[in-house]
């Protein structure tokens, strides 16, 4: 049997399955469900400082079986309201991953420390949603605004610090490279894909704020080729988001250089059931492919390295 | 994933509420909803109160700006419909007591409709402020149900709320199951007075909600999702959630106690 327990940086993982930040994160319930269902981690909704109702609806376009566009908003009630939802998830035991957004280095410094206080395993940075005006891409789609923040956040915390990265840029590397100089103990890649929807009848884009982030199957090529180059480009571990809904997707980014990886679409309508699915599969899969380990898989498609 | 309709019929119920119609083919059972786009304005989920064939309808309460706009819309204003989702009202039970309260019959008459069509005893009490806002009531009566009325104003039926009716029914008569939506307090009075009688409950549960997918958790209710675990739930399952009657979210996600706005 394969071993599936993972290490990204100080992070111990039971498996390398998290829940992505925006899914079932709104409630500490939730969080904790997703645990019970067989998630390695759980990461929280995006937390900024003040409760953000996010956009109004449509805030989702579904395409059939392989693309989801949302325009959310970043809705969250709040650092001052969130803590008690992941003490909640704690109190079941799941190991929780605190997701924060800010406009700048100091409000990322600051909501980190604040959600390091609920007794979070690492921080995630959300420098990448595309559509959330003066958030996400506008913050850290600059390498030299990335270092800031990470270096301002890891200055504020003691728990590893994740900066994930966004695909809507040339390259996301470079944004990596930036986030490893600075202090950042892993980096995710990627966050949703910047597109658009429109509806031929009424004239005008299906979601209420136009623009969304493309998530689900669709991306995957994407998500796979950023962790690809990122694995070649920083030494700290990489995790990998986007598209995933099977082990074998899972386990192509392993072979790209992803030590860990996200799921969030793919909990749709199906629910956290997926991850039972997910860690029985890859389990099979290792197996079958002889690996002993789910850590022996990294990176194992790059051609030998130094 | 979204069809484009033309509104075909605005028909005022009470003089809080009105009905839209439009055509969409898609098979939809009592209990499900849909979530309609109002393009420029929102987008909401609403239960079906109107599922028959390809002229499906909403019934739509004043509250809040939103609807109130929706409330002016005319015939062949074009709305977007996705679904339907959720769950359904089982239709097995022979003997149903529906119990609604304002605006929640517009979920419970579909089903009380299909349930008669099948032969079962369908009773109904029915709650409002007052006369003129007993939604559906000639709709009830029509489907050959037993209809008993309260209004908080006494201008019809007992003075008092639809759920002392509920307990004088469920204490006098035997039903196999009960059918409740409205406020949840008062949908949680039905489902201890059921449960204090061993008769099943079964609550139609409102929650905002943004993707309607199960996936953004803006509708999670205890350990549930309203728009893939519900909207109809059984009353154990809500019994015993600290949040059931006592506390909803906000769009932010922040809990909200009922009663406070």
């Amino acid at each position: 049997m394969a071993d599936l327990a993972v290490r990204v940086g100080g992070l111990a993982l039971r498996n390398p399955f998290l829940l992505a930040s925006g899914i079932w994160g709104e409630s500490g319930e939730s969080l904790a469900g997703a645990w019970d269902a067989g998630a390695g981690g759980v990461i929280t909704k995006s937390i900024g400082s003040r409760p953000r109702p996010g956009y109004p609806n449509p805030t989702i376009e579904e395409y059939s079986d392989w693309g989801l566009l949302n325009a959310m908003g970043l809705p969250n009630p709040g650092i001052e309201e969130y803590p008690r939802e992941v003490e909640a998830a704690r109190a079941r035991g799941a190991t929780v991953i605190g997701s924060v957004f800010g406009a700048d280095a100091e409000e990322f410094a600051t909501l980190a420390h604040r959600l390091e206080a609920t007794g979070v395993a690492a921080l995630e940075l959300n420098l990448s949603c595309p559509h959330a005006e003066g958030y996400g891409t506008e913050v850290g789609s600059d390498p030299a605004e990335v270092a800031e923040i990470v270096r301002a956040v890891v200055r504020s915390v003691r728990v590893p610090v994740i900066a994930k990265v966004t695909p809507n840029t040339p390259d996301p590397a470079a944004l990596a490279a930036a986030a490893e100089s600075a202090g950042a103990a892993a980096i995710s890649a990627i966050n949703t894909v910047r597109g658009l929807a429109i509806d031929t009848t009424l004239h005008r884009p299906v979601l209420a704020h136009g623009l969304g982030g493309l998530s689900g199957p669709a991306i995957k090529p994407v998500g796979l080729a950023c962790v690809w180059q990122i694995y070649d480009r920083v030494s700290v571990p990489v995790i990998g988001v986007g598209g995933i809904s099977t082990a074998e997707d899972a386990l192509e980014y392993l072979m790209a250089g992803a030590c860990a990886v996200e799921v969030g679409t793919a909990v749709t309508r199906g629910g956290v059931a997926v991850f039972g699915r997910l860690v029985e599969g890859l389990s099979r899969r290792l197996d079958e492919l002889g690996y002993a380990s789910a850590a022996a898989a990294v990176g194992v498609a790059h051609p030998p390295r130094r | 994933m979204r069809s484009v309709v033309e509104l075909t019929e605005r028909v005022p119920e009470t003089p809080s509420t009105v009905t839209l119609r439009f055509a969409f083919a898609r098979d939809a059972a009592p209990g499900q909803f849909v979530m309609i786009w109002f393009p420029g304005d929102d987008e909401l989920p609403m239960s079906l109160s109107y599922l028959d064939g390809s002229s499906k309808g909403v019934t739509i309460k004043s509250m809040g700006d939103t609807s109130r706009n929706v409330q002016r819309l005319e015939v062949g204003a074009r709305v977007g419909i996705r679904g339907p989702y959720g769950n359904q009202f089982d239709l097995a039970p022979r003997r149903v007591l529906v119990v609604g309260g304002g605006s929640g019959s517009a979920v419970l008459a579909p089903a009380a409709e299909r349930a008669a069509a099948r032969g079962a005893k369908v009773t109904v009490a029915l709650g409002a402020t007052q006369a003129a806002e007993l939604l559906f009531r000639r709709r009830f009566e029509r489907m050959g149900a037993r209809v008993e009325v309260a209004t908080d104003d006494g201008s019809e039926g007992a003075r008092g709320f639809v759920t002392g009716v509920a307990d004088r029914l469920l204490a006098t008569e035997e039903f196999d199951a009960v059918w409740t939506c409205g406020p949840e307090v008062m949908m949680q009075k039905v489902a201890l007075a059921g449960r204090a009688r061993g008769v099943p409950v079964f609550c139609s549960v409102e929650r905002h909600m943004k993707c309607a997918l199960g996936m953004c958790d803006a509708c999670a209710l205890g350990p549930f999702h309203v728009c893939v675990d519900g909207p109809v739930f059984p009353a154990e399952r809500l019994l015993s959630l600290p949040e059931f009657a006592h506390s909803h979210r906000d769009p932010s996600g922040r809990r909200v106690p009922f009663g406070t706005r």
